[in-house]
């Protein structure tokens, strides 16, 4: 058991490190772009910019959410 | 060579020099602190089971998965790790974050060796232990960046071979100055890691994408891997601004972010 939770462990603080808004920010643009795919709203390589947009958005949010709530 | 295969080349060098900076420091503090036969015992056992990491779980990685899959699952777990970097870079830069340093991490690592009792003959379970834990933390980075890479580049054997002269070149390094490696502009590296990192994971996730797509073939960039320069340039002019913004922070949140942030 003792090893099964280290085991986790090691791969939480290397996979989403010591800022878990990293990787939600990265889920949640990814799951905005599936929406965005699903519904057809945007096609062709304009889908590729709006995921590249998008990823540089929540990255932006998660940044100013950890600025801001430290500052504070 | 074309602009992929450069990326892959400049990134998984620079990433496994800073990762081979950072694990050569606690060798070198249990070499010169508690003798350097289990020191590199421990590296070299170290160096062993990253071997055999790699082999299986590339192996595994590229028999197992559709390549629109392989790029969103990889692309996702190098952007993460791209963010992360230029999240702390960004931090760094406008004085949010303490820089890091060598000497400071071999000064502790020094200290902790002379704690424990000496060995007078056999292995030192503790420099071999150090040094075993040292390598292999680092070289899971090392690991991950190669494979992610390679798979995505196509290009395992240059991956590889990048990363090998990356560690090479600490190594030889080291052994000309014999002394921490705090000369080395350890965090200008890690900004451009973090760039390249960033870069290449959003250019690999959003192709990945394509796997929810009818026929799951990736997605189409503008330019096709020539887009990798425009997100690269993206990504340096918001890092940029948000350094630029974060020094006018007033200097009281600043000061109080200074001590929060790890």
């Amino acid at each position: 058991m003792m090893f099964l939770k280290a085991f986790g462990r090691y791969w939480y603080d290397f996979i989403i490190g010591d800022d878990w808004k990293i990787a939600a920010a990265v889920l949640s643009a990814l799951l905005a772009l599936f929406i965005i795919e699903k519904n057809n709203l945007i096609t062709g390589w304009w889908l590729s910019i709006a995921g590249a947009i998008l990823i540089m958005s929540f990255f932006s949010i998660s940044l100013i959410i950890d600025v801001r709530s430290k500052s504070r | 060579m074309g602009i992929t295969n450069w990326g892959l080349f400049i990134a998984v060098f620079v990433a496994c020099f800073v990762e081979a900076v950072e694990a050569t420091t606690i060798v070198m503090a249990m070499g010169f602190t508690r003798g350097w036969k289990s020191a590199l015992l421990g590296t070299g056992a170290a160096l062993g089971v990253l071997s055999v990491i790699t082999a299986f779980a590339g192996l595994a990685l590229t028999r197992w998965l559709p390549e629109s899959l392989l790029q969103l699952i990889i692309g996702g777990l190098l952007l993460i790790f791209g963010l992360q970097w230029l999240r702390k870079a960004i931090l760094r830069s406008a004085g949010l974050k303490s820089q890091h340093n060598e000497e400071e991490v071999y000064r502790e690592e020094v200290a902790a060796a002379k704690h424990k009792g000496k060995l007078t003959s056999g292995i030192d379970s503790f420099a071999f232990g150090v040094s075993f834990k040292g390598v292999l933390l680092e070289g899971m980075e090392v690991v991950f960046i190669v494979i992610t890479f390679g798979l995505t580049a196509k290009n395992i054997p240059l991956s590889a071979i990048s990363a090998v002269i990356g560690v090479f070149a600490v190594l030889v390094i080291a052994f000309l100055i014999r002394e921490p490696l705090s000369m080395i502009p350890e965090n200008l590296l890690k900004y451009g890691v973090g760039l390249l990192l960033t870069s290449f994971g959003t250019f690999w996730v959003v192709e990945g994408m394509g796997y929810f797509q009818s026929g799951q073939g990736s997605l189409s960039w503008p330019g096709d891997n020539l887009s990798v320069l425009g997100l690269l340039a993206a990504w340096f002019l918001l890092s940029q601004l948000y350094i630029l913004l974060l020094k006018r922070l007033p200097l009281t949140a600043s000061q109080e972010l200074r001590n929060d942030v790890s």
